[in-house]
């Protein structure tokens, strides 16, 4: 006892300037444009800031750019900050905005791209250092949501002296890109970031420094010390062990544990909601017998039923520990877009009988509910539990429960008649989810990209289209708030809850939660 | 010697031949590796684009088509995730992997043969029976677990006497990073060494001990008995040497194992070897990586099996004689 009493004192100096992270994943690049993937863009946030920055309920507020404003239907003027400077010491100025925008789609290799968030970039002007004018083909009110996706780089630092002429079939004046590589290993890691590169050992660590010019309120850490620890009991033992001061996705049946330990868990909402989607399009639908044949989703009496069937709260109690919140729409309340007091069905199984009953399936029939089980928290487990409610109401259900890369193709070639999986808006507002998830497959226009169930309903097509062309925000929300009830009321797809994320650290930290479920050192606190 | 290396040399080639297509087509044929690794919101042009970009449009003979063409030529292929040749992502990680299974080995040796002869010399002693329960715990108990207890052991209960995972300070020699000569690295290197030497230790034990207990019986060692040599020099010599051949088989093949799937292992430390990067690249479905990690054991297991077949050759005369006339 003596010498852990002693070592913790000995300790504490140190740890008040240093912070070790355990993550559950490791990004796959530094480079800040190389892979648009959770893990990536939380480390990206570290070092490389962007003109917007999205705060920890996912809310814009000035980074690079101090103010924004449409100055007509396709054009936005950006009043950049001034006096910021790269960890290099060069100055910050518009150029650098438009070198940045010319690099996104001439990353080589690049696994998932960030071109989804500048192609909607038509022109870029730099008025002066310290403005920058964008054109869009249409009226886009994300654009100042998307240019928070991404980090700025320096043209100086990277060799480009002259002007940078912008145009969407490849920039002039650029020179050569920096590599990937070039950002892992240090040589152009270059930001304007409230933190600096010092040493990334794939598998192993990420270091990263203060930087002591930051423009914004400096990160309470000298040395931060990220450590991909991917299984959940060693990553758990690691920060018992007192060999990191903070993990993140702590598994649900080990935080009473961690808490009794004298460990600290916080837990906030995410913009994460766990969801069933039906089959809209096949006929006879996969999975389905007993029912001559029909596709029983077509008809919304069935889609009501399994609503109905469904007990959110005992999902959310017993299986997730009272750990989520059930669900009534696609993006939890508060979040732009969301109904203030949007509430999800009650359980009600005997409703939920004379519905199906109605609809003429009153002898019920036999379904297979697909799932992931390596994907969201306790997903396979969940499945399993919907299996049984629904079984009450006389859908016999078996669950497909399978490992993400295998759902996620057999989901994308239509395999299942009903599948549980989950949506993070990447944007914080409803038109993320409902965009992909219930608007009808178009390639054209990038629309129903994950909308997997083939749900098309032109109404609501209309007003989400409508929605994405409107700049101002408080009509804008009106119209999602709408859309959201028409998608809700014809159960397009059913909601079963928003992920709650939990990270746990040692006594004597806080850490505010983030709705993107993003760790970043610049959130953890020393505890006052 | 040659004809016997040689006639081994070409089995190897067709072994490496069969196992390229099972391979491949094993990874190849399932799940879709888009869809791990690109955002949700890309929408379906770019996911097109990304499928594209990756050849994945491609049918799967065209792709193998293409893998073997390269392969040929020494290029296995680039990784999905890292966009890195997956070859030298996978030799990056060698020599953390190398160090922990040599490490594992010395442990399996040293303590493997030594108490194995104990308890082959005296079976019915209390060291003797001791010895062989512990040997069942070894491999009775699943890795996995063994691995946890340590940390939560050593690491837990007393508060960081030994660090939980990962690989501490390392040093360069000769341009490589490693941790064995650093006590930070060291201390790091410990439990992951230990957890992955249990099994190994365990079965060495076995071997030795049954090696010990027929040795003993042999006319060799009465006679060596009779003519009044020493206990030590027996034991030390002449029995020890003459149960090292099935020892060295077993550590050959094992030494292999150890190093190509040390996935669990180094999966509960943290350790950031090959292992880890498979069970990783698995979970990604970054296929290159999978595949060029499996020709590569398929590769490195062919080498060791020629080479410890050549060690028979130098240890036991008879093999020799009897390939020479063959």
């Amino acid at each position: 006892m003596c010498a852990v009493s002693l070592a913790a004192v000995m300790a504490s100096p140190v740890a008040a300037q240093e912070l070790k992270i355990g993550l559950s994943s490791e990004p796959s690049a530094l480079d800040p444009h190389f892979h648009n993937l959770g893990p990536n863009n939380a480390m990206r946030r570290h070092m490389y800031d962007s003109m917007v920055l999205q705060d920890e309920s996912q809310q814009l507020k000035p980074g690079l750019a101090t103010s924004w404003k449409p100055t007509d239907d396709t054009t936005w003027e950006f009043t950049l900050r001034q006096g910021v400077t790269f960890h290099d010491g060069s100055p910050f100025t518009a150029r650098d905005v438009v070198y940045t925008v010319c690099r996104i789609p001439a990353v080589e290799d690049s696994p998932s791209s960030f071109t989804v968030y500048t192609k909607a970039i038509a022109g870029l002007e730099v008025k002066d250092d310290h403005t920058l004018i964008v054109k869009t083909d249409k009226p886009y009110p994300l654009l100042p949501v998307e240019v928070s996706t991404w980090g700025v780089l320096s043209a100086t630092a990277n060799g480009v002296a002259g002007d940078i002429t912008f145009s969407r079939d490849g920039c002039s004046g650029t020179g050569d890109f920096p590599k990937t590589q070039a950002f892992n290993d240090g040589s152009k890691a270059n930001g304007t970031g409230p933190f600096k590169f010092k040493e990334f050992t794939r598998g192993e660590k990420i270091v990263l420094e203060r930087n002591e010019s930051y423009w914004g309120d400096k990160p309470a850490w000298q040395t931060v010390t990220f450590r991909p620890i991917t299984s959940n009991g060693p990553r758990v033992a690691a920060l018992l062990a007192g060999d990191v001061d903070m993990i993140d996705k702590p598994p649900l049946q080990d935080l009473e544990r961690i808490k009794s330990e004298g460990f600290e868990v916080a837990q906030g909402l995410s913009n994460r909601v766990i969801y069933l989607h039906f089959d809209h399009e096949q006929e006879p639908t996969p999975g389905i017998d007993g029912t001559g044949g029909k596709n029983p989703f077509k008809d919304m009496r069935v889609r009501e039923a399994v609503s109905k069937a469904i007990n959110r709260e005992a999902i959310v109690a017993r299986i997730m520990g009272g750990v989520a919140v059930p669900a009534g729409e696609l993006l939890p309340q508060g979040m732009f877009g969301s109904t203030p007091g949007a509430e999800h069905d009650g359980y009600d199984p005997d409703g939920a009988k004379k519905l199906l009953a109605d609809a003429g399936y009153g002898d019920g029939f036999k379904l297979v509910l697909g799932s992931p089980n390596d994907r969201y928290i306790n997903d396979a487990q969940i499945a399993q539990a919907v299996a049984q409610m629904l079984a009450r109401v006389g859908i016999t259900t078996e669950v497909d429960a399978m490992t993400k890369s295998t759902f996620f193709a057999r989901r994308n070639k239509y395999e299942f008649s009903l599948y549980m999986a989950g949506w993070g808006s990447g944007t914080g507002e409803m038109s993320s989810p409902l965009r992909a998830l219930v608007a009808t497959r178009d390639k054209e226009k990038g629309m129903g990209g994950t909308n997997r169930g083939r749900y098309s309903n032109p109404e609501l097509d209309a007003m989400i289209e409508k929605a994405l062309a409107t700049v101002d925000d408080d009509k804008r929300e009106a119209i999602l708030r709408e859309a959201s009830q028409v998608a809700m009321k014809n159960y397009a797809i059913l909601p079963l809850h928003y992920e709650v994320t939990p990270w746990a650290y040692r006594k004597g930290l806080s850490y505010t939660p983030r709705t993107d479920q993003y760790t970043i050192a610049t959130g953890v606190t020393p505890a006052n | 010697m040659l004809v016997y290396f040689l006639r081994r040399l070409g089995q190897s080639l067709l072994v490496i031949a069969a196992m390229a297509v099972l391979v491949f087509i094993g990874v190849y044929a399932i799940g879709s590796p888009i869809d791990m690794m690109i955002a949700p919101d890309a929408d379906q042009a770019e996911m097109e684009a990304a499928i594209a970009r990756l050849g994945l449009d491609k049918p799967l003979w065209e792709q193998f088509f293409i893998f073997v063409s390269n392969a040929l030529q020494g290029d296995l292929g680039n990784s999905f995730v890292y966009a890195t040749p997956a070859a030298e992502l996978i030799l990056s990680k060698l020599p953390a992997t190398l160090e922990l299974a040599f490490l594992a080995l010395v442990f399996a040796v040293f303590l493997g043969v030594p108490l194995g002869m104990i308890a082959g010399l005296k079976p019915n002693s209390i060291a003797g029976k001791t010895i062989m329960t512990g040997s069942i715990m070894g491999f009775s108990l699943p890795n996995f677990w063994q691995g946890m207890m340590l940390i939560f052991v050593f690491s837990v209960i007393l508060r960081g006497f030994l660090p939980s995972g990962g690989r501490g300070e390392t040093v360069d020699l000769l341009g490589i990073p490693v941790s064995f000569l650093t006590a930070d690295g060291l201390s790091h290197m410990l439990l992951p060494a230990i957890n992955l030497a249990l099994f190994k230790t365990s079965l060495v034990i076995r071997l030795a001990r049954a090696g010990t207990r027929e040795a003993a019986l042999q006319d060799y060692v009465k006679f060596a008995r009779a003519k009044g040599l020493s206990e030590r020099r027996i034991v030390l010599v002449h029995i020890a040497k003459n149960i090292m051949i099935p020892v060295v088989t077993i550590l050959g093949l094992e030494l292999g194992s150890m190093i190509a799937f040390a996935v669990v292992t180094e999966t509960v430390f943290a350790w950031p070897g090959m292992g880890k990067l498979l069970i990783d690249s698995i979970q990604a479905l970054d296929r290159p990586v999978v595949v060029a990690y499996l020709m590569l054991t398929v590769f490195m297991f062919i080498v060791i099996n020629l080479v410890v077949d050549m060690l028979y050759c130098l240890l036991d005369p008879r093999v020799r004689l009897s390939e020479a006339k063959a």
